[in-house]
């Protein structure tokens, strides 16, 4: 094994070895940390459990500690359950469960980040949304989140995962880039098609700022995890269709990269411009800071 | 390759809602807490910056509390912290400064009980990442990640020597370190980060040295 830097290297190493990006990522896993398989493997049992309580959690219905979100998760779900949604049954839940999770964030509840605290419910949402409809087991599932944390690695260590240096499409972008990958690869994509995943995923939400209201991961993190995990099985399928990325996949992080620090300070994470500052905005700041809460009826 | 392990990526498990107003602050307040050695009676806590500005949003205030609690910030507990300090009986002050610091995200604590007190500044780097930068009144880079010696004593020529020899006899290799002191021959800090932990019978040995005060080992 070799140190896997890039989305093509890791492409390369999964066709050479005639095996997936996630069982190729597993073992540079188990390469780099001098770790067994079955450690590994447990370590992420533990994360995927955190994210399922999570969900759980937020489906029955959490609301934050300023008052600014909540229930939207639990929202959702009923919508979904008592009406024929647009969006069919996986796309509805996908969409649930990532806002019920962030909202569970936002709480005060245990989350798993991925990659980040703000972006947490995207992976989980899709894995969950489609873990019956493809039938995956729990071997599955974790080889799901390896995946994903892999492609988390390429986007950290080449481009940003932090909304503070690469704004959100850093955060939610890497996130529904993490997303559709690993989904292609459980629908029988090839690594190839994994990579055009990524580069689809980035693609669509190139240039997304980061400019919460009053600074605190809510508005608008937490319907982003709903819209980012409906956008990262829409690239899934694109791809599974034989859609392919013009842009090589690795072209696609580092323009991201690119974007993230030509992007104003006062859109990453700084609640100095954009949505952080328009005129309701700034009274809800300001009623934060006097009251600690923020009432949204006004 | 700032990060290598996939857990990197998938993790940290934490309370939320933000690493670095959250996590991080429930970092801070463990680390002071391991400085000060013991549950305090009486905490002051002053936000500055990015965490003066949100800290109610973000629980930091309950974050930090936490962390004195010996809470580490995957704790459901953390939302609680304030109520559990006060069945404590902990007496909590709470405060912002608009005064200008070096790093967006500091906050000073003021940790006391009837056997002593502690100064702590820390700041929050980032990605739940911590680093305490003043202890007392001296300047210091302490983070909660390795194994570290802090040692108060009174300045004078051979004592570092003899600090330092009483870790290699076990072995014991020094990552950083650093001294400083208020004026020649007055109170000083010696903070020791190393790659290995400490035995105590190394840390008793040391309390023995003329002209050392105190040693406080942090894991």
């Amino acid at each position: 094994m070799k140190l896997l830097t890039t989305m093509h290297m890791w492409i390369e190493e999964a066709s050479e070895r005639e095996c997936s990006l996630g069982e190729t990522m597993l073992q540079h896993e188990m390469w780099h940390s001098e770790t067994e398989e079955t450690v590994i493997l447990e370590r992420m049992e533990q994360q995927l459990q955190v994210m399922e309580k999570a969900c759980e959690r937020g489906l029955a219905g959490v609301t934050s500690r300023a008052g600014l979100s909540g229930m939207d998760g639990k929202r959702l779900n009923e919508y979904r359950l008592r009406n024929t949604t647009l969006l069919g049954p996986i796309v509805s839940q996908a969409v649930a469960y990532g806002v019920a999770i962030n909202e569970v964030n936002a709480s005060m509840g245990v989350i798993c980040a991925t990659p980040t605290a703000g972006s947490s419910g995207v992976v989980p949402a899709v894995l969950f949304a489609v873990r019956d409809a493809l039938t995956l087991d729990r071997r599955a599932q974790l080889q799901f989140l390896v995946t994903a944390g892999g492609v988390g690695l390429m986007l950290a260590n080449n481009a940003s995962i932090s909304g503070a240096g690469g704004g959100c499409q850093a955060e939610i972008g890497s996130a529904t880039a993490m997303a559709a990958c690993a989904l292609t690869e459980a629908l029988g994509g090839t690594p190839e098609q994994c990579g055009h995943a990524v580069a689809l995923a980035l693609k669509a939400l190139l240039g997304l700022t980061c400019d919460p209201v009053a600074g605190l991961v809510e508005v608008p993190c937490i319907k982003r995890n709903g819209t980012a995990a409906a956008t990262a099985i829409t690239c899934a399928e694109m791809v599974m269709a034989g859609v392919e990325s013009k842009i090589p996949v690795d072209e696609v992080v580092l323009a991201m990269g690119s974007i993230g620090r030509m992007m104003p300070v006062a859109l990453k994470e700084t609640a100095l411009g954009g949505l952080a500052q328009t005129e309701t905005a700034r009274r809800m700041t300001q009623q934060l800071r006097e009251t600690g809460r923020i009432d949204t009826k006004n | 390759m700032k990060y290598k392990s996939i857990f990197d990526i998938i993790g940290p498990v934490m309370v939320g809602p933000s690493s670095s107003h959250t996590a991080g602050a429930v970092r801070l307040g463990h680390l002071a807490r391991k400085i000060f050695g013991r549950e305090p009676k009486r905490v002051g806590i002053t936000f500055y910056g990015s965490f003066a500005e949100t800290y109610k949003g973000h629980g930091t205030d309950v974050a930090v509390i936490s962390g004195l609690l010996d809470m580490s910030p995957d704790n459901p507990d953390i939302p609680d912290g304030i109520d559990i300090a006060r069945s404590h009986g902990i007496d909590m002050t709470i405060g912002t400064s608009d005064d200008a610091v070096d790093f967006p995200n500091t906050v000073r604590l003021s940790l006391e009980d009837d056997e002593g007190k502690l100064d702590f500044t820390g700041i929050s780097i980032g990605g739940g990442m911590v680093e305490a930068t003043e202890i007392n009144g001296f300047e210091v880079k302490i983070d909660d990640e390795n194994p570290a010696l802090l040692i108060e004593y009174i300045d004078k020529a051979g004592i570092i020597a003899r600090i330092t020899a009483r870790l290699a006899v076990e072995n014991i290799n020094i990552s950083t370190m650093t001294v400083s002191r208020r004026s020649r021959g007055a109170d000083a800090l010696m903070v020791i980060s190393t790659d290995q932990k400490v035995p105590d019978e190394t840390v008793e040995s040391m309390m023995k040295v003329p002209g050392i005060a105190m040693v406080t080992p942090m894991e």
